[in-house]
C-alpha cells in the first residue's frame, strides 16, 4: 500500500463528512427521523399521506443540491465524477446495491453515519461488512481481471 | 415550515456528499482500493460526520420528544442476524463495482449524469425485487 498524496483531499472531505453530520443530526433532533436514503427510498415504496411528505422533501432537496452546488461554491471544491464502470457493471452493481441495502436494512449512510453515531453494533457489522466486500471488489477488478 | 427544514437537511446533505468527493465514483474506488494508491480521504467524510452526528444523537437520547414535536424514530431491531450480513456483503460488492452508494448516485443523477440515472433505476428495481422475494418467503 501507498497513499496517494495527489487525490487526497483531507480538509474537503473532513468538510464534506461534518455537513453530512449536520445533516442527519438536525434531521434526527428536528424530525426524530433516521437519515438513512435506503429508508427514506423504502418508505416511499408504500407511500402514505402523513409519512411521504417529509421524505419527498428531504429528496428533493438532496436533488436539487447539484443546481446549488454550481451557484454557491467554488467549482475547485466540487469533484467532477468518473466513472470507471461500463454500463453492464453499472446496471449489474445498482441491482447488487438495491438488493443488498434493502436485505441488509440500510446504506452508507443510515448504517455507517448513523448506526455508528448512535453507537449501534448492528450498523457497525453492517458497516465492517460492506466496506470488507468493497475492499475486494475493487481488489478483484483493479488487480486481478 | 417543517417542509422546508427538511428541504434544507436534504439539501445540506447533498452538498455534504459532493464537497466530502462521495459523489466521485473515481474517489470511493481510490478508498477502497488498498492495493493500489490508496487514497484514506473518505475515511475523513466518515470521521467528520460521525463526530458530528455522535453529538446530535447524544442529545437527542437525552430528550424525549423531537424540536418538530414528532416522536423519535429509534430503530428497534439490534440483533445481529444473516439478512444484516448477507445484505451488507451484497451491497458492498455493488459499492465495488461501480464506486456508487444510494445518496451519492441519486445526486450525480440529478447532476445530468446518465450512468448514475441508470445506476438509480436498476437499485429501484433491485430494492423491489428485494420486496418480491421477502413476499414470496412470508
Amino acid at each position: 500500500m501507498h497513499i496517494d498524496w495527489l487525490h487526497f483531499t483531507p480538509v474537503s472531505s473532513l468538510l464534506g463528512g461534518i455537513l453530512l453530520g449536520i445533516a442527519a443530526g438536525a434531521l434526527f433532533l428536528n424530525s426524530g427521523r433516521i437519515l438513512g436514503i435506503t429508508g427514506i427510498l423504502e418508505g416511499l415504496l408504500t407511500p402514505t399521506p402523513e409519512d411521504s411528505p417529509w421524505r419527498l422533501t428531504f429528496l428533493l432537496g438532496l436533488l436539487a443540491s447539484p443546481l446549488v452546488a454550481k451557484l454557491i461554491l467554488p467549482a475547485d471544491l466540487l469533484h467532477a465524477p468518473h466513472i470507471d464502470a461500463n454500463w453492464a457493471m453499472v446496471i449489474v452493481a445498482g441491482l447488487l446495491v438495491g438488493f443488498g441495502t434493502r436485505w441488509g436494512g440500510g446504506c452508507t449512510s443510515g448504517h455507517g453515519i448513523c448506526g455508528l453515531s448512535r453507537l449501534s453494533v448492528r450498523s457497525l457489522v453492517a458497516t465492517l461488512s460492506f466496506m470488507g466486500t468493497g475492499f475486494v471488489t475493487v481488489f478483484v477488478i483493479r488487480h486481478l481481471l | 415550515m417543517q417542509r422546508v427544514i427538511e428541504f434544507l437537511l436534504g439539501l445540506t446533505f447533498g452538498l455534504g456528499l459532493l464537497i466530502s468527493g462521495m459523489t466521485d465514483p473515481g474517489k470511493v474506488q481510490g478508498f477502497l482500493d488498498l492495493a493500489g494508491a490508496w487514497d484514506p480521504s473518505l475515511a475523513f467524510v466518515m470521521g467528520g460526520g460521525v463526530l458530528v452526528g455522535l453529538l446530535g444523537f447524544g442529545v437527542a437520547k437525552k430528550k424525549i420528544i423531537s424540536f418538530s414535536g414528532a416522536l423519535f424514530h429509534w430503530p428497534k431491531v439490534t440483533q445481529i442476524d444473516r439478512p444484516l450480513v448477507l445484505g451488507s456483503l451484497m451491497f458492498g460488492m455493488g459499492w465495488g463495482l461501480a464506486g456508487f452508494c444510494p445518496g451519492p448516485a441519486l445526486v450525480t443523477m440529478a447532476s445530468g449524469n446518465d450512468k448514475a440515472l441508470v445506476f438509480v433505476l436498476a437499485m429501484l428495481v433491485g430494492m423491489v425485487l428485494f420486496d418480491r422475494f421477502k413476499k414470496r418467503d412470508n
